[in-house]
């Protein structure tokens, strides 16, 4: 098999509140040799902020970075974060689906479009060209007995004819790839239920009650750890779990991780390059007890 | 040849963008046309008088009518002719309703196009030829696929009217869906009560032969003379010695074995008999899950058979049976509702389909009529029953309604209420189709003296909450806000689809099938039992979800078709047949290769080989004739000259 390389977007978020995702990412990859060839001179996505206002502003903001990738000779571009990927996905869909859109468009850009590249979460790359199986044969220090529940949230999967990747309602690529790497996936039934991310400033009172909700039922599973895949979803269920704890009297010290974290341990990664530091829920006790239950069972 | 053509108003629907007057006046100048006029509504009595009128007056010996689809009204027409005294066959149709006025809104340009295939039809008829149909005896015994209520319903109309009847059914038992139903609405009478004696009739009436646990393989022939192979599936027991008293079963090891009678809710064993009632009343053996078949070990089947019965060699069988006609009353299946992975997917317990409930509801299943939920056997207290699974949705590909699961639901609310007093019952609902006989009284009765709550809206989400329920997160359309309901129990109203297989069998019949698999009926409003293939008709849900009196009376319909058809004295043959012109014929045999209904003989003409059609048998699909490398075989009514005529007559410039 020729090397798998793709034109890599890292997004905002990796380079602030996420960086740990963005380092565990390139750091995985490396790992997998898999080449992730950074879009030069990326700019903004044109997600949340823009998006809302007007959708071909939006498109030229994400057609800028999609005809930067195409100018790299790349057909298919990745990035980590779902809200990118819905923003460059739905970019160049629609641009793809109407010349009159792509015109528009393109009278907003420096330099028109034209061959508009396939867009893709890392996490697809993984499961699909990849495979948990290309996963396994590098693992060293398998997750055995770490017991996880995987959080996807809600738009890395959806709207499925825009994602057109795992199942909207029970995605099972996380899934595959933590076994593949020796966890034990447990059934968690909220899977794709809302964080409270987009109301994480101004109805802080919602994402305690949804993130609560979520590790709760994590907790109740008797999980020792969550895996994700999306900055928004980490930061509410890590940076925020104190706050859903006092919110809720509760006491739950559950880590969450990017999958990309867990993914790199179990290739022995170091841990600088995972960058387990910036976890605030502290993930050293799940760690560290990788491997012992096992054994006392 | 005198020809007279009659342009049909067709009320306004052809004359709304055909000027029927002006295209009347054009075919007077059409070769051989010597009367020619418009005319309101030429199937009607008036119209059709008008017809023998003009044709005794201008002494015309062919005729075109401008009018539908041959497929409305050819035969219509064509009895015109006979009465007036011509042959029926020297006639033709141009449709300018269906190919005209009801597909372009030009009114010149319609005016034209219907002048051409006026044009067409006049061209075709110069070269008519007077036809007279065969006539053949018919094989008066009648065959009926699928031995669910709608088949049982066929067969014993046909019985009780002296017929011969062959039934087929797929499973070891006859019954069908009914006989897994507890209770059936809008009267909550017991349906193995009322279903049961009918199923008996069929083993003990004399006109019947039942084979359980068979199938069609294949159906040649035609109507009046069918010749039909049915598969009698290998059940490694001799029915013939097995008396059905259920010894092997007791004793069989085989304890994982599917049970669909009992809709896979509890495991069953390898050798079974579906359920006490069962006709026949015999064991069969899974043979995927048998261990004797499978690792040649166990047998005990065969050491406690006190007859006998048990045959591990036993082959699958086919027999031939001559018939004059068929019944198809296949049934359906239930959709696969694991799609919904909003509800699951499959993966929790205490989801169930309607028919699992209807089975864990029945004093004869699995339960024994005590309703546990599977997941731990307690009782549940609060049922959420969700509608619309698989009806009603096109995000699945079943847009259409399934007609009776509003009032399954409604039975099942009612029916929990009976068997668990202290229990709730909710139902999710879009709407409630309730267009029967007493039957908006009995879903009100449902809610009204049974307590069951209706929510109107979808259910988005069921999840395991972790202590043993079920959220169940959908949304309350009347009340425009989202509602939360924790349940024991989740019973999904799973819709129907075509029973698995019928394209197939559709196509061994040589009948239409529409998209979601169901038997296209010859008119959905004036031929709803008929089919587009003489001989075949249908009945029950084969052709389109229905419930227990429509399928009953589908069947009845369907079995009085029969007894119609089988009343004639001999059936006429279509003469638009192939023939074979001798002295072209260098006898190759490819004709006869190609012929789907060996309806082509070689024999002998002056030491030659020749082909000879068999003018009872022969459909007139018109392969030979297409294959004849000669030109030798002519459709009778549309040979390669009339055709070509047609052809020129379009293309003339």
């Amino acid at each position: 098999m020729s090397k798998l390389s793709y034109a890599y977007y890292p997004g905002c978020s990796g380079q602030g509140t996420s960086m740990e995702y963005e380092m565990s990412t390139r750091a995985l990859c490396e790992a997998l040799d898999i080449d992730l060839k950074e879009i030069p001179d990326w700019s903004c996505c044109g997600s949340t902020p823009a998006h809302a206002c007007d959708h071909v502003l939006s498109a030229a903001l994400s057609g800028r970075n999609l005809g930067l990738a195409a100018d790299m000779g790349e057909d298919c571009v990745l990035t980590p974060c779902p809200s990118c990927l819905t923003n460059l996905k739905n970019a160049g869909q629609h641009m793809s689906g109407s010349e009159e859109f792509k015109e528009k468009v393109n009278k907003l850009l420096d330099e028109p479009i034209g061959e508009i590249p396939d867009v893709k979460s890392v996490l697809q790359i993984l499961f699909e060209d990849l495979g948990p199986k290309g996963v396994k044969e590098k693992v060293i220090k398998p997750l055995s007995g770490l017991k996880v529940v995987t959080y996807y949230g809600c738009i890395l999967t959806r709207p499925p004819k825009l994602m057109e990747f795992d199942s909207e309602e029970n995605p099972i690529s996380m899934d595959r790839l933590m076994e593949a790497a020796g966890a034990k996936v447990l059934p968690f039934p909220l899977k794709t239920e809302c964080c409270g991310a987009s109301h994480g400033v101004a109805r802080k009172d919602l994402v305690m009650k949804l993130s609560g909700k979520l590790l709760d039922m994590a907790e109740q599973l008797g999980a020792d750890a969550v895996v994700t895949a999306c900055p928004l979803c980490q930061m509410n269920l890590d940076l925020r779990q104190g706050q859903v704890n006092s919110a809720n009297k509760t006491s739950h010290k559950l880590p969450v991780f990017y999958y990309t974290q867990l993914l790199g341990w179990a290739l022995g990664l170091p841990q600088a390059q995972l960058g387990l530091d910036k976890l605030c829920v502290n993930p050293m006790p799940a760690l560290r007890g990788i491997g012992k239950k096992e054994d006392a069972a | 040849m005198k020809i007279g053509v009659f342009v049909c108003h067709c009320g306004s629907n052809i004359e709304g963008t055909v000027d029927t007057k002006t295209v009347a006046e054009a075919s007077l100048d059409f070769p051989e046309v010597t009367f020619a006029t418009d005319t309101m509504y030429a199937c009607s009595e008036p119209g059709q008088d008008g017809i023998i009128e003009a044709i005794e007056e201008h002494k015309l010996d062919g005729v075109v009518v401008a009018s539908c689809t041959p497929r409305m009204h050819e035969p219509t027409f064509r009895k015109t002719l006979e009465r007036a005294g011509l042959n029926p066959y020297m006639f033709e149709m141009a449709n300018i309703r269906e190919h005209v006025s009801w597909i372009g809104k030009d009114r010149e340009a319609n005016t034209n196009k219907a002048a051409d295939l006026v044009r067409i039809a006049v061209e075709k008829l110069r070269r008519n030829q007077p036809l007279t149909p065969k006539e053949f005896d018919i094989n008066r015994r009648v065959l009926v696929i699928g031995g669910g209520v709608a088949g049982i319903q066929a067969a014993l109309d046909c019985a009780e009217a002296g017929l011969e009847v062959v039934m087929v059914e797929r499973e070891s038992t006859i019954g069908g869906k009914m006989a897994k139903l507890d209770k059936t609405f809008p009267t909550v009478d017991c349906s193995s009560c009322i279903l049961g004696p009918r199923m008996v009739e069929i083993a003990q009436h004399p006109n019947i032969t039942l084979y359980a646990y068979s199938e069609v393989e294949s159906v040649s022939g035609y109507v009046g003379n069918f010749e039909v192979q049915v598969k009698k599936k290998a059940t490694y027991v001799d029915w013939a010695k097995c008396t059905g008293c259920g010894e092997c079963v007791e004793k069989c090891p085989s304890r994982k074995a599917p049970d669909p009678f009992n809709e896979l809710l509890a495991p069953g064993r390898a050798i079974n008999i579906p359920f006490p009632q069962a006709i026949p009343k015999k064991a069969y053996i899974q043979a995927e899950h048998c261990i004797k078949l499978t690792k040649d070990k166990c047998g005990n089947c065969a050491k406690v058979c006190p007859s006998d019965a048990i045959n591990f060699e036993a082959k699958d069988e086919i027999i031939t049976e001559e018939v004059g006609g068929i019944i198809a009353a296949t049934g359906y299946d239930l959709f696969d509702w694991t799609v919904y992975e909003e509800y699951g997917g499959g993966r929790y317990p205490d989801v169930v389909t309607s028919l699992q409930y209807e089975r864990m509801l029945s004093a004869s299943g699995p339960t024994g009529g005590h309703v546990k939920r599977p997941s731990d056997g307690k009782e549940p207290k609060k049922v959420v029953f969700i509608q619309c699974v698989g009806s009603r949705d096109k995000s699945v590909g079943r847009p259409y309604c399934s007609g009776f699961c509003c009032m399954y639901t409604a039975k099942q609310a009612i029916l929990t209420k009976d068997h668990i007093p202290d229990s709730e019952s909710y139902v999710f609902y879009m709407d409630i189709r309730a267009p029967g006989k007493l039957y908006d009284e009995f879903t009100r009765r449902a809610m009204e003296e049974y307590g069951a709550q209706y929510i109107r809206g979808r259910v988005g989400m069921v999840y395991p909450d972790g202590e043993g329920q079920l959220v169940v997160r959908g949304a309350d359309t009347l009340m425009g806000t989202q509602v939360e309901v924790k349940a024991d129990l989740v019973v999904l109203a799973v819709g129907a689809e075509a029973a698995k297989n019928s394209p197939q069998l559709a196509e061994k019949l040589r009948i239409s099938y529409d998209a979601y698999g169901f038997f296209m009926e010859g008119h959905p409003k004036l031929k709803p039992v008929e089919t587009n293939t003489a001989g075949v008709y249908l009945a029950g849900a084969c052709q389109g979800a229905k419930d227990i009196p429509a399928s009953v009376g589908q069947g009845s319909a369907a079995a009085a078709k029969v007894i119609g058809l089988f009343s004639k004295e001999k059936l006429k043959s279509d003469p638009q047949t192939a023939l074979v012109d001798i002295k072209r014929c260098i006898g190759c045999g490819k004709c006869a290769e190609t012929c789907p209904f060996g309806a082509i003989n070689m024999t002998e003409f002056r030491g030659q080989p020749k082909a000879e059609v068999l003018e009872t048998v022969c459909q007139g699909c018109g392969l030979c004739a297409a294959t004849c490398p000669q030109g030798a075989v002519q459709l009778k009514h549309f040979t390669d000259n009339q055709i070509l005529a047609e052809v020129e007559a379009l293309c003339r410039f």
